[in-house]
């Protein structure tokens, strides 16, 4: 490899050599101190040598494409790449926050709750400064500039890991004629040959991986290297995260990642093995490394990191990290071995038996020594690294993401993968780690580090401990062990021991936290793909919806659907234009595209039985050519929708419902027939995007449908069958604005004419916000929020019109005795006493601070006179009619003076429906 | 994510179907009250086995019940549910 790659660190331009990460380039220039920990701002180094570093983490990019937290570790240099330290101000190397380091007793384990349960005022106080004091590094501020490309993908097996381990399963399915993807998180395939170079089946190791890697590729298979499996699941479903380019980098062809999901018929689990610390004071300082990382460092980056090293271990792989140092030409002071008895005959090393690491000297830019315990008695050593080993914890995340079981493996110290609940094994070092002592806490509790990333000590655990959390779930969530990025990878067995020995129980007794996917970070991009800005979720246009863009109306997102709700002439307001919108309806006429209602046709000799279940109203009594309002029950006994039904034919009839509703709709008339009146002979079809509909409203609709038609307009609540401007149409005469008025329906594909025609009549076009007003002044309801599925058709008004023949769905649970309370919440008018507004969704009380007896469900005024009425649910409202109340929003600071009335504000009679 | 053998589709990813609720949660028709009460408000929510309703709702509609153990994911079979086809 030739050639340097430059980079810059905190602004300072450096270099690199090729395939370096930039933990191993930031040390091969010297450079120790990397970051701030999160909350203490302690000076913090390179760890690991892989994705489970906690404190290595870097901003790179710049803009959009900028990555906070990403491990110095897990990100290979490239040329012109920008890093920056985090969570230090206003230097990494003199930061003011560090000061918080000498207060670190105000932010013990559980602070944050502590705080929660004490005065609110004292929180908000805190709130601000803990911000700004504890974190990682902020979230992008600019839309990212890539794409994020997904796949879907099947094969017979995936491997995940190149190790020697995942090769050789890979080879052997291959072999056996199988379709392997075979994954790799780093940028080489068989890290762990590289740290450890050696030779297998007769080959240098590297050369025989590659000639697996070919034989995968060459039989149909994929070799992904780059590519995280981030997450497990049932029957063998896999996502990989992949990396395209570096974080950071600009993509070659628009592409930065691509996430993959994989459906396998075997996993094999070759994820290896993380080596953990050892706990001891000033164990987070930098200086203070993994063992096998300073090997990787070493022997793939050509980094040596120290050159006085201590070497601190519970098992025999300090010795291999200490020979490699000396071949590199470091000295190695010492080999602390835990274990009390020399390991394996003469050591070229100067080892010391039954000891542990104590106590780290040194600061910011490095350590400058060791207080060891030696047998029980102190020994200091002057040194510039520390190499430590607390044994390996196999990665048996994926297997437990997908419901595995784990088994304690008393020689290595560790859990090793059980039974798993699907086609998924684990192979190599993950499920058969290397033999390993477990040693205690040593040092000043205060100042050692269990979880690097989240500043959790042992003094937190114990004192979590004494405060009574015992469950290792409750302990996580109270001291945020094992939380951020990391999700505590190199900490947690170490925490596991601290509570197992205060509990006096075995690890395996004291228990693990749930594994969650995924395994490493994703990318949000990933996750959503191409899923952004207008493709994030559909966009339902309705038909005429070109001729109202060409109005420029003010538009509503109503679920999907873009609707008119107001089309302002000049510089009118949305409320102006809407008052004026629903003026011309009740003084002259009006026309609103209402095509997003709920349509079904519901046609068969048993369609009346089945309309007469779905429906709390009479269906059967409904002449052809009639017909009325109508409102469903769930088997709950609570009105859930509401709509209309016509008599189109002897045994076909329309049926229509909210558009909000509309996919509940179908579903519930869907399992209504397939679950409950399987044997009834009758077919029902959704038709809500084949008809377009148009309302039109007003005292002269009569004069402006007869125009139109050529005929008679149809009385109130029938339906005929005419033509407008060339198109058949079904007009029905029905009205939710309280004056006379007609539902137009008819094939889409004629709106634009229909439209045209009846807009040359001279009717106003009106949106949702002046349907509100009509249908808010008339006490019509709306579905959503008056009817709210809380409320049976009696507390909403419509008592009268149930079928007494009961045979409508929720008829018996109706019957249960809560339903009798006279103090349930019932539907009310209000007037405003005091002539402001009254406030949507506020609370109806008694006296301002009183209980809510109810609250606020739509807002608006009398059309014509003006004056502000609103609707509402109200505890026993049907007999309060003349109470005074308030309808108070303390959130918004509103209140307004109300009188509880009828809901029907306007025409109560009804007596302009009729001609 | 789980597969669904959906009895007119085969095995197809459970993102394509919406779970409806335990078979025994059905309220007949004209069931007397204390029957729907109990079906809706007193259901067993067992640990372990139990019938479920499903729907392939991103798919072909189709309803079905589904056996299932609520504890392991695992499917013990499968039965289209609706109108019997008319010959």
């Amino acid at each position: 490899m030739t050639g340097q790659i430059n980079f810059t660190f905190d602004g300072r331009a450096l270099t690199a050599k090729p395939g370096q990460t930039l933990a191993a380039a930031l040390l091969d220039n010297g450079i120790k101190l990397v970051g701030r920990s999160f909350k203490y701002h302690r000076p913090r180094g390179i760890l690991s040598a892989g994705i489970e570093e906690p404190n290595a983490l870097v901003t790179v990019g710049s803009g959009g494409r900028t990555e906070p937290n990403t491990r110095a570790t897990d990100l290979f240099v490239y040329e012109g790449l920008v890093a920056t330290s985090q969570n230090r101000w206003p230097s990494l190397s003199s930061d003011l926050g560090s000061a918080l380091q000498l207060v670190s007793r105000a932010l013990p384990a559980g602070f944050y709750y502590k705080t929660f349960f004490g005065p609110p005022k004292l929180w908000l106080f805190y709130e601000k400064f803990i911000r700004r004091a504890a974190g990682l590094g902020p979230a992008p501020a600019e839309i990212d500039p890539d794409r994020y490309a997904q796949r879907a993908a099947f094969c017979d097996v995936l491997v995940v890991g190149s190790g020697p381990a995942g090769l050789i399963a890979a080879r052997d399915a291959v072999r056996a004629g199988k379709k392997v993807f075979l994954v790799e998180q780093d940028a080489e395939l068989a890290p762990s040959l590289l740290r450890d170079p050696q030779e297998i089946d007769g080959k240098q190791g590297r050369a025989w991986a590659g000639e697996i890697a070919t034989e995968v590729r060459t039989s149909g298979g994929r070799v992904l290297t780059r590519t995280s499996a981030s997450g497990l699941w049932d029957d063998q479903f896999v996502c990989l995260s992949e990396k395209l380019v570096e974080p950071g980098q600009v993509p070659v062809n628009g592409f930065t990642q691509r996430y993959w999901h994989v459906r396998a018929g075997e996993v094999v689990l070759a994820t290896g093995a993380i080596e953990r610390p050892l706990t001891f004071a000033n164990n987070d300082r930098p200086g203070v490394m993994l063992s096998q990382s300073v090997r990787t460092y070493v022997n793939r980056f050509g980094v040596v990191p120290g050159k006085r090293v201590v070497v601190a271990t519970t098992n025999d792989d300090g010795y291999l990290t200490a020979k490699a140092l000396r071949q590199a030409g470091a000295e190695v002071i010492a080999v602390l071995d835990s274990r009390p008895a020399p390991v394996g005959g003469d050591s070229e090393f100067a080892v010391f038996n039954a000891a542990a690491p104590v106590t780290a000297k040194g600061g910011k830019n490095g350590v400058t020594g060791l207080v060891a315990d030696v047998d029980g008695t102190t020994q200091t050593f002057a040194c510039d690294l520390i190499a430590m080993s607390g044994g390996f914890t196999p990665v048996v995340h994926l297997h437990m993401q997908a419901g595995g079981k784990l088994d304690w493996d008393e020689a290595a110290q560790a859990f090793v993968p059980g039974a798993s609940r699907w086609n998924v094994r684990t192979v190599g070092l993950a499920a058969q780690p290397a033999p390993a002592e477990t040693v205690g806490a040593t040092g000043a509790a205060k100042q050692a580090f269990v979880d690097f990333q989240n500043d959790v000590t042992v003094a937190d655990l114990d004192l979590a401990w004494r405060e009574g959390y015992r469950s290792v779930e409750h302990l996580k969530r109270y001291t945020t062990l094992g939380m951020a990025t990391d999700q505590g990878k190199t900490g947690n067995m170490a925490a596991l021991d601290r509570i197992a020995r205060r509990e006096g129980m075995t690890v395996p007794e004291a228990g693990l936290t749930t594994f969650r996917p995924p395994y490493t970070p994703v990318s949000m991009g990933a996750l959503a793909g191409m899923g952004t800005g207008e493709h994030a979720q559909p966009t339902r246009r309705p038909a005429l919806y070109d001729l109202h863009a060409a109005k420029d109306p003010i538009w509503l997102n109503a679920g999907y659907w873009k609707r008119p709700r107001a089309y302002p002439i000049g510089a009118e307001t949305l409320a102006q234009a809407g008052l004026r919108e629903a003026r011309a309806v009740r003084s002259s006429v009006g026309m609103c595209d209402v095509s997003t209602l709920a349509k079904f046709e519901v046609q068969g000799p048993d369609a009346v039985q089945f309309l007469e279940r779905v429906c709390q109203t009479t269906v059967g009594k409904l002449a052809v050519g009639r017909g009325r309002y109508t409102f469903m029950a769930r088997e709950d006994g609570l009105v859930f929708d509401d709509g209309t039904v016509w008599r189109l034919e002897e045994n076909r009839y329309l049926l229509t419902s909210s558009t909000g509703g509309a996919s509940r709709m179908a579903t519930w008339l869907s399992y209504v027939r397939n679950h409950l009146c399987a044997d009834l002979k009758v077919s029902v079809v959704c038709v809500q995007e084949h008809y377009a509909a148009m309302a039109v409203a007003g005292p002269q609709s009569s004069a402006v449908m007869a125009a139109l038609t050529g005929e008679e307009a149809p009385r109130h609540m029938s339906v005929v069958e005419a033509k407008i401007a060339g198109a058949p149409v079904l007009v029905m005469a029905a009205s939710f604005s309280g004056e006379r008025a007609f539902e137009v329906h008819f094939d889409a594909s004629h709106a634009e004419a229909v439209w045209r025609a009846i807009e040359a009549e001279g009717c106003c076009p009106y949106g949702l916000e002046a349907m509100e007003l009509l249908r808010i002044e008339k006490g019509h309801m709306v579905v959503g929020t008056d009817i709210d599925g809380r409320l049976t058709a009696g507390e909403l008004g419509l008592g009268k019109m149930v079928s007494k023949a009961g045979t409508w769905i929720g008829a018996a649970t109706l019957q249960r005795p809560d339903f009798a309370d006279p103090l349930r919440k019932q539907f009310v008018g209000l007037v405003a006493l005091d002539g402001g507004s009254i406030p949507e969704g506020s609370m109806l009380v008694r006296f301002i601070g009183g209980e809510a007896e109810g609250h606020v469900t739509g807002s608006g005024l009398r059309v014509l006179e003006g004056g502000s009425i609103a609707i509402g649910h109200l505890k026993g409202g049907q007999a309060r009619h003349g109470e005074d109340l308030y309808a108070w929003s303390p959130t918004r600071k509103q209140k307004a003076k109300v009188r509880v009335t009828s809901p029907h504000f306007y025409d109560p009679a009804g007596e302009r429906y009729r001609d | 994510m789980k597969l669904i053998p959906c009895p007119h589709c085969g095995n197809r990813a459970q993102a394509e179907f919406v779970y409806e609720r335990t078979a025994d949660s059905v309220v007949p028709l004209d069931a007397a009250p204390e029957v729907a009460v109990a079906a809706l408000f007193t259901r067993a929510n067992l640990r372990g086995v139990e019938e479920e309703i499903w729907r392939h709702t991103y798919g072909c509609g189709s309803w079905m019940l589904i056996r299932r153990d609520r504890v392991s994911h695992a499917i013990e079979w499968v039965k289209p549910i609706g109108p019997k086809v008319l010959p």
